[in-house]
């Protein structure tokens, strides 16, 4: 129920934003996050933004976060065909 | 094949060989459903088990409570609330099955909405079921903001919000569940920050990892907890820096602080623990549900005495060990709120296997 999306700002008005998530647009409250700017990437939750994905952060992983699912099940078929 | 996830599942493989079998609980659900699904669960056989905490709200919010929702919507207000509550059995009865024979109960996305929807809706009467944890506290205080500021009159909150650090403190402390790592949840983290989780380290000797939903997310947390294991180090360490601040996110603690205040929360499976949940404090009684409707005690409602979610959400047995998981109880024909919850564990364990 936490579940929180990572969206880009499109539009702010007062406390209330537009949000980008990949071409579905949505409004989002800035209540929380009062210095969030135009072109910034958030995290929203309930249509309330509650953070800044900070993407240098993410940058050792981020290659690693578009693949990862698909990896570990790879992963895990090599492991089994080792055992057998 | 990611490189990155190789090597961070040789390393964990090796980490286990020095530390022997290591028991590691996962707090939250949607950690639970990410697990399951993208088979981590089963990546380290015997050495790793992983366990699923108490980080579902549907899964955690006792049946007294949803009696109180259904008590309301026969009275005739209009529920609005998060998905997954609907379908919560008490007694054989749910909001859906209220729903399907007339009384008004709406599914909103943001408690925003149902804030609009009153507004939309002046003869109504309406309440908004405000279950959640830290990470949602935030939006429904400023739903109830809001509402003051518009001056509603058919708006209110019936609040059972609670606060994680609490419960986890009872699990760290349990002799029979020997927790030996806890991998947080990441988006309570967001608002709470990292302090709030200290004790588990200070008090406990529990090494804990903040952890994002990315299957390398998790993957990280392992093994930073399989290093602080082994180096006789137990701390709090933030593994979702991307988008968890030491301390939080300030404006939503202060946001929660103005607009509720501590209390002790009943949880399924743990009890009533102290400071364990959120009440609307006084300057908003105006848009507490339980002040403005006359809600009769339901405390001594019992819970169906074959579903075992109260240990599944302990920790205390895996959904396997319930003798109605998959024989009676089922998505399509659920027993428990874990078979009901998206993130519930039984849920995942039924979809994606075991
Ligand atoms: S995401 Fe939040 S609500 Fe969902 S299971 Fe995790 S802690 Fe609980
Ligand atoms: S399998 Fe069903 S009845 Fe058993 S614990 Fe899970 S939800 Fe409850």
């Amino acid at each position: 129920m936490c579940l929180a999306i990572p969206g880009k700002i499109v539009e702010i008005n007062g406390d209330k934003a537009v949000v980008d998530y990949g071409g579905v647009r949505k409004k989002a409250s800035l209540m929380v996050m009062p210095n969030a700017k135009i072109g910034d990437i958030i995290l929203v939750h309930a249509g309330f933004a509650i953070a800044n994905v900070k993407l240098d952060e993410a940058k050792e992983k981020i290659e690693a976060i578009s693949y990862l699912s698909e990896a570990v099940r790879e992963e895990k078929e090599r492991i089994s065909k080792e055992q057998s | 094949m990611n490189s990155y996830i190789t090597n961070i599942t040789k390393n964990i493989k090796k980490l286990l060989e020095i530390t022997g079998p290591v028991k590691v609980m996962e707090v939250c659900g949607t950690h639970t459903v990410e697990i399951s699904r993208t088979g981590i669960r089963e990546l380290f056989g015997n050495q790793l088990d992983l366990v699923s905490g108490p980080g579902c709200p549907v899964c955690v919010t006792p049946n007294d409570y949803i009696a109180k929702a259904l008590w309301l919507a026969k009275s005739g207000v209009t529920i609005c609330t998060f998905g997954d509550m609907i379908q919560v059995p008490v007694n054989n009865e749910s909001l859906q099955s209220e729903k399907a024979k007339g009384y008004d109960v709406q599914l909103t996305y943001s408690p925003t909405e149902s804030v609009e929807f009153a507004i939309d809706n002046p003869d109504k009467k309406v309440v908004f079921l405000g279950v959640g944890f830290e990470t949602t506290a935030p939006s429904i205080a400023g739903a109830i903001i809001e509402a003051k500021k518009k001056e509603l009159d058919n708006f209110s909150v019936l609040c059972t919000l609670k606060t994680i650090p609490a419960p986890l403190g009872v699990i760290a402390s349990s002799p029979n569940l020997k927790i030996q790592g806890f991998m947080l949840p990441g988006h309570v983290s967001v608002i709470i920050g990292v302090k709030p989780y200290r004790f588990l380290a200070d008090k406990y000797k529990i090494p804990a990892v903040i952890a994002g939903f990315e299957a390398v997310d998790i993957l990280k947390a392992i093994e930073t907890i399989l290093n602080m294991i082994i180096s006789g180090s137990a701390s709090i360490v933030n593994e979702y820096k991307r988008v968890v601040l030491k301390n939080g996110n300030r404006s939503a603690l202060q946001l929660i602080n103005d607009v509720f205040t501590s209390c002790p929360s009943s949880w399924r499976g743990l009890g009533i623990l102290p400071n364990s949940g959120l009440r609307i404090s006084g300057k908003y009684s105006h848009f507490d549900a339980e002040k403005r409707f006359n809600i009769p005690d339901f405390t001594d409602i019992e819970d169906d005495p074959m579903c075992k979610c109260d240990k599944v959400i302990m920790g205390i047995i895996k959904p396997y060990e319930c003798e109605l998981f998959k024989r009676v109880c089922t998505p399509q024909n659920p027993k428990g709120p874990c078979m009901i919850s998206s993130e519930g564990s039984c849920a995942a364990y039924y979809k994606y296997g075991y």
